[in-house]
């Protein structure tokens, strides 16, 4: 490969406080009507001042423990200044100079292989408002409306340094990151919802020739799949300029849902002049040791903890491990099963491919079904009511609706085969039609076992206990 | 008299008339003073201590449903949806407020003549200006229209104006007075203060809007007896007198004369008076004027005619923009706009704003120094009593008149401006800068000054004459 691919993320999180970052207004203001949780501070009144919400703090410092970076016993805030209809003060309240926490990492897991990506740096700032044009687009509206809810939100903003190799890592970095937003309580993560949003700055080296390409930054990338499909695109097209020889362009591209391509947004003639200095009505944020440590303390199992101690303690495989971890109320749910059903790798197995099958065919992370369900449906089939293919084949209906398992065998009537007699007479009809068969076995070709079984199977639909065809059959075959 | 009552004379009068004197008086002096932006149309009488008297409030401190300007176009028509912290403590107080005084635009002047509105008049001399940014409440104080009067001081803005119009206005400490609806200039150097016909007035009103609000992360909880102390006399006190004023080629022959005459009076009663140098004085205006259009230039982009306030519409955002921005603002604000952006921009930061932030933090160092052996420094007031309208056309002499009041505000400390005799027939004030937080005994010091001066009878200062 004469290619190389380099990816840092800008990722913005909006974090779940009570209240919003300087004032008393309500953050969680998804869907309320506009303008509705606004006050002088957020909206920029003339004489208003902002106040520094503490949990906003402490959910930083979470977050940056989590990414194992520095924090900061003095950070500050500023201000950086650009007009914006949906910036009432006409300057956000960042951190720019003493940001909370910087010098981080956080290990991906790509393949199997453990890479670790460093994080540059973490800070605090406010979210800006919502502007809803009216028309088609931004250029075909009559007129603009602007939505300040959203103005105040508190936001952290994480830098990685451009460790980053390929599209996917990008990917999985971000998911890895979403997981820990969500272990640690402090963000719904949610990228459709904005709550989760994610620049990156893709560049490609060429290693023949030894240069490398201008940086170009990707936005617009509001879900997994187009920060993956986005840098994809990008670095193909970055690869195809230098291919042709030419100079790639140092701007910014947003990622195009229709054309499914990256689209200039600004060039970097446009570049804006932020004009930052220290926010005067604000003083200094001093984080004592003291706080660190009671945060510290208090700080729920990370995935990478959690998926340690699955390994240990349940003698899973880290694969296992890994996707069991990869959402918290999965790991919680698998837990729960695990102490009522002493089987942890099939447990484990039955919620990697049948529950999680499931939620991605419904399209939705909540778990529908409590532990119980779970541990009637094993207790079934292990006193050989059910077999594993039935249980496979009523788990969904179990999963949307909410009943438990023998409520539903009953209203349809399923049953497992378990009586002897009438596998025996299945068995015994095969043997007579197919005498070739048992001479195989005979012969020492067991194998040929399974065909009897299959006999049985299709006969009883399925509802045959495999383990005493199993048996029913050898001893028929042997004796 | 109402026109020469204090807030401790109307204690002892009938409350149910003051509002109805004060906005009698406001009828028949203030067309010729031109202090009001916005005369109150109703004004209720409350219960409190304070109850029914007369004050005025500089329209850059919000009030409730009452127009707000700044006096500036781009806020001509803005009524605020909540009070000040400080006025809504004086109103808890029982306090009236009877109108919103005239202005330079956002604060950013010395006379008043950078009001988008009108030019105030000085009261002891109609051709002349009452001084700036707080023009309008200095002006109404020393005209009797209203017992006192809030003001604001960024770089002189409260202390200036009271020396021009013979009037006592204080700069507190910076934190001790919320700026919570105090419309910002420059957020690290803006204070609210007084502006009083004497300092027991000025104590009395401190005493009320000091101290820690939830509202203003820069207020401090720190509680301060103005009052107990305000009697008592500054007998082998030390006080430092800058070589710098002397030095000062603008200093007013006539004002120097008060001046040392105020030195004398001060040994007379005790205390001991010795000069001082403090060198970065002489760059405390050129670090002003980068860090207050730093900071204003920022503090100013809210009005960009999206939410309220001005709007002229023009082609596009950028054009709205530009256009409510260019006709909303006066030449002097622009030129503060114009002077903080290019400060702060990306290639000039570490030139100006980021020199500025250090020569501050030297001059600051300075001061408290000469602080830690003195118990104030003395300067007068302003270089030169009030001016006649129109006299003085060039910026630079124009900021360069503000040299002994903007050291107080880049340090932080609290400084009084005490009227001390005539020059010109013209009110001269006295500067008194004290320690960080010993507000109460540069109060204290000023009172001495005011019982004993030879140009106060009984120690009260003398109010002008206006007539129609």
């Amino acid at each position: 490969m004469s290619y190389r691919t380099v990816v840092g993320l800008e990722i913005h999180v909006q974090l779940m406080t009570k209240t919003k970052a300087f004032c008393s207004c309500r953050a969680d203001v998804f869907e309320l009507p506009p303008n509705t949780a606004i006050c002088p501070v957020c909206t920029g009144q003339p004489g208003a001042l902002p106040i520094v919400n503490s949990s906003m703090i402490d959910y930083a410092v979470k977050i940056a423990l989590a990414l194992n970076c520095v924090i900061h016993e003095y950070s500050r805030f500023d201000r950086k200044n650009y007009f914006y209809p949906d910036l009432p003060k006409g300057y956000q309240i960042t951190q720019y100079f003493y940001p909370v926490a910087t010098d981080g990492y956080l290990n991906i897991d790509v393949d199997g292989q453990i890479k670790k990506i460093r994080i540059r740096r973490l800070h605090i700032e406010e979210d800006a408002g919502k502007l809803i044009h009216e028309g088609d687009s931004i250029t075909q509206a009559q007129y603009s409306l602007v939505d300040m809810n959203r103005c105040g939100i508190p936001l952290v903003e994480i830098v990685t340094e451009p460790d980053l190799s390929s599209p996917r890592e990008a990917r999985i970095f971000v998911e890895k990151l979403r997981s820990i937003l969500r272990y640690l309580d402090v963000s719904s993560g949610d990228m459709e919802k904005g709550a989760l949003r994610c620049d990156a700055n893709i560049s490609v080296v060429d290693e023949l020739k030894g240069i490398q390409s201008n940086r170009v930054e990707v936005k617009n990338m509001n879900s997994f799949r187009f920060i993956e499909k986005a840098l994809e695109y990008e670095e193909q097209r970055i690869i195809e300029v230098l291919k042709s020889g030419g100079t790639v362009e140092k701007e910014t591209r947003g990622w195009d849902l229709a054309t499914k391509t990256t689209v200039s947004m600004r060039g970097k003639e446009e570049e804006s002049d932020y004009r930052y200095f220290p926010e005067p009505d604000i003083p200094p944020i001093i984080i004592s040791q003291d706080r660190i440590d009671q945060i510290r303390s208090a700080l729920v199992e990370l995935p990478d903890q959690k998926i340690d101690r699955f390994v240990t303690q349940y003698r899973i495989p880290k694969y296992d491990a890994t996707v069991l971890a990869a959402n918290k109320e999965i790991a919680d749910f698998y837990e729960e099963c695990v102490k009522l059903i002493d089987k942890p790798k099939e447990v484990s197995n039955w919620i990697m491919t049948e529950m999680l099958r499931e939620m991605k065919q419904l399209e939705t992370e909540q778990i529908n079904i409590s532990p119980a369900h779970l541990v009637e449906l094993f207790f079934l089939m292990e006193k050989g009511e059910i077999s594993i293919k039935m249980a496979k084949e009523i788990f969904p209906e179990i999963f949307k609706t909410g009943k438990m398992p023998k409520q539903i065998i009953e209203e349809k009537g399923m049953r497992q085969i378990s009586d002897e007699k009438v596998i025996e007479e299945i068995i015994k009809k095969a043997m007579t039609q197919n005498p070739k068969a048992v001479e195989q076995y005979k012969s020492g070709k067991t194998n040929i076992l399974g065909y009897f079984v299959g006999q049985v199977m299709k006969e009883t639909k399925g509802s045959a206990n495999p383990q005493i065809v199993n048996e029913i059959a050898r001893r028929l075959l042997e004796g | 008299m109402f026109e020469k009552m204090t807030i401790e004379d109307c204690l002892n009068s009938d409350r149910e008339r003051l509002i109805e004197e004060s906005l009698e008086r406001i009828k028949t002096i203030d067309p010729l003073i031109k202090s009001f932006i916005t005369v109150a149309q109703e004004v209720a009488l409350k219960e409190g201590p304070y109850k029914g008297i007369p004050i005025a409030v500089k329209d850059n401190i919000t009030t409730k449903g009452l127009r707000t300007t700044c006096a500036s176009k781009i806020l001509e028509n803005y009524i605020p949806p909540y009070d000040a912290t400080c006025v809504k403590r004086l109103k808890d107080y029982g306090f009236a407020i009877v109108g919103k005084t005239n202005m330079d635009e956002f604060a950013m002047g010395s006379s008043t003549e950078r009001s988008a509105f009108f030019t105030t008049r000085n009261p002891w001399n109609t051709q002349c200006v009452p001084g700036g940014s707080s023009g309008g409440s200095a002006a109404a104080v020393a005209s009797g229209q209203v017992i006192a009067a809030l003001g604001s001081d960024t770089g002189g803005s409260v202390r200036q104006p009271a020396s021009f119009c013979g009037v006592v206005g204080f700069k507190p400490t910076y934190g001790l007075v919320s700026r919570y609806g105090l419309i910002a200039f420059a957020s690290s150097l803006d204070q609210v203060g007084p502006i009083t016909k004497s300092v027991r007035d000025a104590a009395l009103i401190m005493d009320i809007i000091a101290g820690r609000d939830p509202f203003d992360s820069t207020t401090v909880r720190r509680k301060i007896d103005f009052l107990s102390q305000l009697e008592e006399d500054i007998a082998g006190m030390r006080f430092a007198i800058p070589e710098e004023v002397y030095e000062y080629e603008q200093l007013d022959e006539e004002v120097a004369q008060r001046f040392d005459e105020a030195i004398k009076l001060a040994e007379k009663l005790g205390a001991i008076v010795q000069r001082v140098r403090i060198p970065t004085m002489r760059f405390a205006v050129a670090t002003y004027y980068v860090i207050a259009p730093a900071e204003a230039s920022s503090n100013l982009a809210r009005y960009d005619g999206v939410k309220y306030g001005l709007r002229v519409e023009e082609n596009g955002l950028k054009g709205t923009y530009m256009k409510t921005r260019n006709i909303g603002f006066g030449e002097e604000v622009r030129r503060r706009i114009v002077l903080g952006t290019f400060t702060l921009s990306a290639a000039y930061y570490e030139a100006y704003f980021n020199k500025a932030q250090k020569v501050r933090m030297l001059l600051s160092k300075d001061v408290n120094q000469v602080l830690e052996k003195f118990d104030a420094i003395l300067t007068p007031t302003s270089p030169v009593p009030a001016f006649k309208i129109g006299s003085v056309s060039d910026p630079l002499t124009y900021y360069l008149m503000d040299v002994f009041t903007v050291p107080a505000n880049l340090v932080g400390i609290p400084a009084i401006s005490i009227p001390f005799g005539f020059a010109h027939d013209l009110p001269v004030g006295l500067q008194i800068m004290g320690k960080r937080f010993e507000d109460a005994k540069v109060l204290r010091i000023a009172r001495s000054f005011e019982k004993k001066s030879s140009y106060n009878e009984n120690g009260r200062i003398p109010i002008p004459v206006v007539r129609i």
